[in-house]
């Protein structure tokens, strides 16, 4: 049974949901709509004229091969954070899942890191992993590691991967913690009495029941691996050293508002949108099909 | 097979709340125990840590002949029962059931073999493919038993299994239950609130309140001598009047050997309207307040005409003077009618004024 609300007027509810649909219009679809416009036009060096060159600017990225570069760099970005972020928030949410004194408290501090902003995350890390300010630094230096980010494109995307996986490991953690919770005790417990042991357990039993909510947070990780390193990029490596840590939305703020190229930028950013409703599509396709306890 | 023996039992909290407080009860080769008491009185925590889910504080559990206390679940070689069946919901009801004999690393066929006869038992065969969330209440639950005998354990236990079905499927499954386990002959302690569920299945029946053991034994013996009101009062259907020997009325009825009682219990079927006051047996006038007719029987519930407060009793505990009466459903008095009930001598329970001790008059 849908509720349904009376109302006296027929405008009432119109004008209850219009200040909603202005924002989104305004800064949703508005400038999305901008960028489409703008993908199909070219600007000259000093901006005095524009053309109307219809997909030149998509055929010019995908003959260029560091567009392709950048779409494996953030793919393999995007991986790289899912699960390493994934992996070690399922490892805490078990762990914490026991009933432990100060339980309370280790999850509070556990979620904390999720209320610090991207790029907050990333002066965060730089200030422990910068070659000459950091303390880590100094740390692993003393222990023969060649560390300097700022010249070597591996440790800049290893640093990268590190900061923006660490911030989402409180999403993550809160929604497995909740998954693991939603799972009735006794279920695990008959698993005990069944005789498997507490590996074997987790593999045949709590992994396959989190696995909802395993998929949901692949999809909102790779989606926050696309879009919201953004932060953490442009304060540690400004995609820098050399184009190292360049992924697809870096490059659309550097090509755009640092190369000037609006064009190709707007057509780069109407790729990541087409991206971002594919994989919305392929979540709530997917996300209905839960297991019942 | 195996014996069960609990030795002076006990489950302490970290934060001192103690759940068990010493609990002693001897469950022989293939007999069916029944714990049952109020919720809240300890029984499924005691259930849980004969399981090993549990951690025991203190005493000793011994299971055929070892003592387990510091045994993982896995290696008591029990199978358990629970509430909400806890069948794993990702898995068909062939590979549930298998789920056990699969982790102890037993051959598939000897699996299939096992898995097919208890589904056969269990009139599961159709089913064995479906999920656990693709079947009835009642299928679940024989789904959960089926899990329970193929492992062929050396105790089952039951935590309430049937308290989660409709009233008419639960009193089927109960006889289920029972012919299985006369069949299989496998020990079992079996948990519930149940008073008549408990009386159905018991070989030796446990009623436990606040943590401890109020009585051990035979169902009918249990019911026939109550050791304590509580007892009385939490076995039988509809409870047992508890009545003060205090006021002279009822003192003067029971004469001087049974002085020292300080409470008087009579079950309501044990009473009859009868003008005549039984020798040494108690008589009382009631006005009646209400009556139930159920078809076989009428309950009676009447006030005590002469000022008086009932003992009180938990749980099943009745306002201060009220009595129940059963008698045949044939008759039904008028409400607000006086009526004289009586019950002979050898129909009364009395025990020491707190309660806590049967006499023998």
């Amino acid at each position: 049974m849908q509720k349904q609300a009376i109302f006296q007027s027929k405008l009432l509810p119109y004008a209850l949901v219009a200040p909603q649909l202005a924002i989104v219009l305004i800064f949703f679809y508005w400038p999305a709509l901008q960028a489409v416009i703008q993908s199909f036009l070219l600007q000259d060096a000093f901006g005095l004229s524009t053309t109307f060159v219809w997909f030149d600017n998509y055929i010019e990225l995908f003959r260029d091969p560091a567009y392709f570069e950048a779409i494996v760099r953030t793919f393999f970005f995007s991986f790289a954070i899912a699960i390493s972020s994934l992996s070690f928030a399922l490892l805490l949410a078990v762990m914490a899942d026991k009933p432990l004194r100060g339980s309370m408290l280790y999850r509070t501090l556990l979620i904390w890191p999720y209320a610090v902003a991207p790029p907050v995350v990333g002066v965060l890390w730089i200030f422990m992993l910068h070659p000459s300010l950091g303390v880590v630094s100094r740390y692993l230096r003393a222990a023969g590691v060649d560390w300097n980010p700022l010249l070597d494109g591996n440790q800049a995307a290893a640093l990268i991967i590190l900061a923006a996986a660490w911030k989402q490991i409180s999403y993550n953690f809160l929604f497995f913690l909740a998954g693991l919770q939603a799972i009735p005790r006794s279920v695990f417990e008959a698993a005990a009495i069944d005789g498997a042991r507490p590996m074997r357990r987790f593999w045949t039993v709590t992994f396959p029941l989190l696995s909802p909510t395993i998929f949901f947070l692949l999809v909102v990780n790779i989606v926050y691996a696309f879009f919201d390193t953004f932060g953490i990029i442009d304060t540690m490596t400004r995609g820098g050293p050399g184009t190292s840590t360049v992924t697809l939305v870096y490059k659309v703020y550097s090509d755009g508002l640092l190369g000037g190229n609006l064009g190709s930028s707007a057509a780069q950013s109407v790729i990541l949108m087409i991206m971002v409703i594919v994989l919305t599509g392929i979540q709530f396709r997917f996300v209905e099909r839960k297991v019942t306890y | 097979m195996a014996n069960v023996t609990l030795r002076n039992v006990r489950k302490t909290y970290t934060g001192g709340f103690e759940a068990i407080k010493g609990v002693n009860v001897d469950v022989a080769d293939g007999q069916f125990c029944v714990l049952v008491g109020p919720s809240g009185c300890g029984k499924s925590t005691l259930l849980r840590m004969v399981a090993g889910l549990e951690t025991v504080t203190g005493g000793e559990i011994d299971i055929g002949g070892r003592v387990v206390n510091q045994i993982e679940p896995a290696d008591r070689d029990i199978a358990m029962v629970f509430q909400n069946y806890a069948l794993y919901p990702h898995m068909s009801v062939y590979n549930n059931m298998a789920y056990g004999l699969r982790n102890r690393g037993m051959a598939e066929a000897e699996i299939k073999t096992r898995v097919e006869e208890a589904a056969r038992v269990l009139e599961l065969s159709a089913m064995l493919e479906r999920k656990p969330r693709q079947l009835s209440g009642g299928q679940r639950q024989r789904v959960a038993m089926g899990r329970a005998i193929v492992r062929q354990p050396k105790v089952f236990l039951f935590d309430e299994p049937l308290s989660n079905l409709d009233a008419k499927l639960r009193i089927s499954m109960r006889v289920e239950i029972r012919k299985l386990q006369r069949r299989l002959n496998v020990t079992s302690i079996y948990v519930t609130h149940d008073q008549l569920e408990a009386m159905t299945l018991a070989d030796i029946l446990v009623v436990m309140n606040g943590g401890q053991v109020e009585q051990v034994g035979n169902p009918l013996a249990i019911y026939e001598k109550p050791a304590t009101t509580f007892v009385a009062s939490f076995i039988g259907a509809p409870p047992m009047n508890l009545m003060s020997t205090r006021p002279d009325e009822i003192k003067s009825q029971l004469g001087g050997s049974a002085t020292d009682a300080g409470i008087v219990g009579i079950r309501p079927e044990d009473f009859a309207i009868t003008d005549q006051t039984p020798a040494g047996g108690v008589a009382l006038p009631l006005t009646v307040e209400a009556i139930e007719r159920v078809g076989a029987e009428t309950f009676v519930y009447g006030s005590r005409q002469h000022e008086d407060q009932r003992v009180a009793a938990t749980p099943g505990e009745l306002p201060p003077g009220e009595i129940i009466v059963r008698i045949p459903g044939t008759e039904a008095p008028a409400i607000g009618a006086k009526i004289r009930v009586a019950a002979v001598r050898q129909k009364l329970h009395l025990f020491s004024g707190d309660g806590r001790t049967r006499i023998e008059a």
